[in-house]
Formats: structure tokens, sequence, C-alpha cells
């Protein structure tokens, strides 16, 4: 397992579900454990009720069928397909509503889905996702990807409350791939996955949806922010110390 | 669900090699040992992991065209598909050696001196020999830690003036900082047409930047870019000149452009995925939802109690 998660740190991020599969293969074995500890790319299946899209993971599937947000139905239909509480279906469903306002705010487009469930401890576990095409394609605005995907997994269990204040446990993947391509600068694309965790006792004034809100939005923030800054720049730093730009301007100086 | 059944079955013996080749051919600048040591202990089958590195190594090591050491200290020997003289045999025009090499290894086991046939005429290498210098000077300006070479690959044994002939110009650069977990490579190759016919020569480019950093993630950078240039064939020193200078300026466009790619990126393109702040420009109101919703009372949905 250890080589196996070694391995998926180093190939090409774009690659990652020939590689997951490739693993699968070669450790059927360990399948539930690389499932679950290797993040895939996000699939999403059409909810035929209401005709909107929800996002497929481990956490609402039963068998081989898959639970929508929007009408708590699963698809492929199943009998006896586990469900969350009322009341915690409740919290799901206003969930749902504002994560898509708060989705539709920061990615102008995209989809997502919230999915909860009990555990164990008396607390709850909460996966917001989020998908977004952000090629010209797709719903990229502006029009500057040929490719262009950011996918978000949130995870959070939320603990028992005590004396007016709960634990969340937020584990969060960023995965995101971009490529753009033009006559004069060839094909450009970095694609990466990070996953970083984040603790928190907070009270439980202002509600759960609140609470967990915030830590996703802050997160989001810090890992687009390291993205950006930090690992798209060691990559440019690489670029620079390869083939240093110094050179432009001692060449410029002759010609002019 | 076809996964699924699959996992049901073994592989066979073809498919964990091809598996095996997947990975190592996938490996990012400079990691392919650690990606062999990985994929070693995870197929736990040495008979069928030396197959699958022996068919993947030199792919590997001739698609990222790395360098290795010769042992006589006479400087790297490069390895690529337009100077492999032999199986893991690989020309030096400019020590007039060939490098033998041990691809699995990756280290030049020993030299010995090119055959007659294995060299470009003298007219050839009049042309080749006035270009390696030419380019040899522009990549110790440029590159930290680059290696050129400049190979004939058609028309080698021209003999005078009034024949056509190919030359490939190739620059490899690689910097390998896993203890600050990042690798990188750039390598260009540039063809060098003459069409002694029409005077003229054709310059075509291919440059392929990598770079991976992996400290709590894995990043990687992919970047191409092809390009084209003409000049006029005159004598071996003009044409040295001109063609070097060609690659001098569009490698010095290409790293400009990237630069370019790299700014717009933070700037606008980002922006495409995830903007750093709502269409609103301030942090989402989670305290005040409710003006999203008025027809429910969230207020009371917010905590659940127990």
């Amino acid at each position: 397992m250890e080589a196996a998660m070694g391995l998926m740190r180093r190939i090409p991020p774009k690659h990652i579900e020939t590689g997951l599969s490739a693993l699968l293969s070669l450790l059927p074995h360990h399948s539930s454990e690389l499932l679950s500890q290797v993040d895939q790319p996000l699939q999403v299946l059409s909810d035929m009720d209401c005709g909107k899209e929800f996002i497929l993971c481990e956490y609402n599937r039963d068998a081989d069928s898959y639970r929508s947000p929007w009408s708590n139905k699963y698809h492929p239909p199943l009998e006896d397909g586990s469900l969350p509480s009322l009341q915690l279906r409740k919290l799901e469903i206003e969930a749902n509503d504002i994560f898509a306002i708060y989705r539709d705010q920061y990615y102008e487009g995209g989809i997502s889905s919230v999915y909860m469930w009990e555990d164990d401890n008396e607390g709850f576990v909460a996966c917001f996702l989020i998908k977004k095409d952000g090629s010209k394609t797709g719903q990229g605005r502006r029009g500057y990807l040929q490719e262009g995907a950011w996918e978000a997994i949130h995870v959070i269990e939320v603990g028992p409350e005590e004396e007016g204040t709960t634990n969340y446990r937020l584990t969060s993947t960023v995965m995101l791939s971009l490529t753009t391509n033009n006559e004069s600068s060839g094909t450009f694309s970095l694609s990466g996955s990070i996953r970083r965790e984040m603790n928190m006792r907070v009270p439980l004034a202002e509600g759960h949806l609140c609470n967990m809100g915030r830590m996703i939005e802050e997160m989001e923030g810090k890992m687009r922010n390291s993205l950006d800054q930090v690992y798209f720049g060691k990559t440019r730093e690489m670029v620079c110390t390869l083939r240093p730009p110094s050179e432009v301007v001692q060449m410029r100086m002759p010609e002019s | 669900m076809a996964e699924e059944e699959e996992e049901e079955v073994e592989l066979s013996d073809e498919e964990k090699i091809e598996t095996v080749k997947w990975f190592l051919l996938n490996s990012p600048p400079g990691e392919i040992k650690y990606v062999s040591k990985d994929v070693k202990s995870i197929l736990n089958d040495n008979d069928l992991y030396n197959e699958a590195a022996s068919e993947a190594f030199p792919l590997y090591n001739k698609s990222h065209m790395i360098f290795l050491q010769m042992p006589d200290r006479s400087g790297d020997v490069l390895i690529t598909s337009f100077n492999e003289v032999e199986v893991n045999a690989f020309l030096d025009p400019r020590s007039t050696q060939v490098a033998v090499v041990d691809h699995v290894k990756q280290v030049c086991t020993e030299v010995r001196p090119a055959k007659d046939e294995e060299l470009p005429s003298p007219y050839i290498e009049e042309f080749r020999c006035a270009l390696d210098a030419e380019v040899l000077r522009y990549v110790d300006e440029a590159y930290p830690k680059g290696v050129c070479s400049v190979y004939c690959v058609n028309g080698k044994d021209a003999d005078g003036p009034g024949s056509d002939f190919e030359l490939v110009v190739v620059i490899s650069a690689a910097r390998l900082s896993p203890q600050n977990f990042c690798n990188g490579s750039w390598r260009s190759v540039w063809n060098v047409e003459v069409k002694e016919d029409q005077q003229m020569v054709e310059v075509k480019g291919k440059i392929q930047v990598g770079a991976h950093y992996f400290e709590e993630g894995n990043v990687q950078l992919d970047a191409k870019h092809e390009c084209k240039d003409l000049t006029l064939f005159q004598s071996s020193e003009d044409c040295a000149l001109s063609i070097s200078s060609i690659i001098r300026h569009h490698e010095t466009e290409y790293l400009a452009s990237l630069e370019a790619s790299y700014l717009n990126l933070s700037d606008t393109i980002f922006k495409d995925l995830r903007r750093k702040l709502p269409v609103t420009r301030t942090l989402f109101p989670w305290h005040n939802t409710l003006q999203f919703s008025l027809t429910r009372d969230i207020t009371k949905e917010l905590g659940i109690e127990k």
C-alpha cells in the first residue's frame, strides 16, 4: 500500500484514473483500501425526477446505485438503499440549497452535491462536493481554457455537542487540471491534486451549516491560494532554473 | 462495473508487464528510479519486473533525452533515438566515441571509438561541427545545466555540395532536486533540413518542458511548443550562426510566452475554475443564509438537536 500511494504521488494527476485502475488490477486484495485513499475524478449522474445533476462518490453509493441529494432516490432505483434519518435529511436539503448558491457565487457554474449520514459516535459526517468544467466548451466564462477542471471533495466529521460547542474535522481534496493552447505558446498544461486537513471546535450557536460552510470557504480559499502561489509557483521556478530568463535582457541589449 | 469484473480475474503476465511499463513510462522527469522501486515491490515478481524494466527504461531514457557521464570524463553523452547506433550504444559526435549504456541502471559502462561508417562524411562533418560549436556556446550561456549535441540523421555520406541532408540539434537540461520535492526537465529538438537545390535551410523545433512539485501534493507542468523557421544556405560557419540564432530566438520567445502563461494564470485563467472571492466580492454570508431561502425557517433546522 505504501508503494501504491508512492506511485500515485508521482503519476501525472491527469492520469489518476488510469493509474488507479492499474493499481486495482495489480493489487485486487487492496481494492477497498485503494478506493478509499485515492481520490478520483468525480462522476455525475442526472436525477430523472427533477432534471438536476448530482455527483457520485463513495458516500452516496449503495451497491451499484447512487442516491441523489435532490430527490433522495437511488439511481438506478434500489429497493432498500440506506437513507439518512429524517432530521439529518432536513439538514442535507438545506445544505444542498445553500451550497449551490455558494458554488454559484465562487464558481459561476458547476455542479455541487452534499451528502450526510450518521456515524457511530453520536455525530454525523457530511460530504460537500463540487465539480466545475471551466473549459471554453464548458462553463468557462472567459474562454481561456482548452480544458479545465476543478473538483473539490470536503468531508467533515461532526462530533457530538459538548457544552454548546462541536468539533469539526475537515479533510479536503482539490484536483485540478487546466490546458491552454495557442499558436504562439503551444500547449501549456498544469494538473495537480492536494489534500489538507483542518480541525475546529466552535460554538454551535449559529448552527452546523454555518460552521461547516465557513470552514469549507476558508479551506477552499487557502487551497486555491497554495495551488496558485506555491504549487504552480514552484513549477514556474523550476522552468526558470532550467533556463533562466535573465538571458532575455542580455540578448535584447545588443539588438536595440 | 466493468472494472469490478476485471478485478476478479488475475492479470496475465503480459498484462502485468504492460501495466508496469505504463507506470515506468509515465514517470515524471528524473523519477523513473523511484517509480521502479515502488512498482517492483507492488508486482513482487522479479522476472516480470525485469522484463518490463528492460523494455520501458530504454524508451523512457530516449524520450526524456537523459544524459550520462562517460567513464573517461570526456563529457556527457545524450541518450536519444537520433544517435542510437546499436542497441544500448549511442554516438557522441563531439568526442567521436560510442557510449555503451546500461539503460536500467542509467549509467554509461564503457566507450569505444566510433567506426568510420558511424560518422558523417568530412563534407557533412564540417557543417555539423560548426553548428555544434555555435549551439554549444548558446547552451553554455543560456542553460546552467544543459547538454547539447548535433547529429546527422539524413544524407550523412554526402561527399560534396549538391546534396540534401538533415541535422538534428538536441538540447536537454534537467534539474533534479528530490530533497526539495521538485524535478524538472527541458528538452528541445531542432530538425535542420538543408535543401541545396533551393539554397534554403528549414528549421523545425519541438520544445517540451516538464516539472513536478510534490511536497504534500502532486502538481505537474507539461508544456509543449512547435515552431518553424527558414534561413539561407550559406557557408558552414554562416549557416551555423544563423541556425543557432534562430534557435536562441525561438527558445527565448518561448520562455517569455511560458512566463506570460503563468502570469495570465493567476490573474485571469484561474477565475474560470474558481474565483478568489464570490461574484459579490465579499465572503459568503453563512450567518445570514435566510436571505436565500424565504420559505424555510432555516434557523430551526441548522442545529439538529440530539
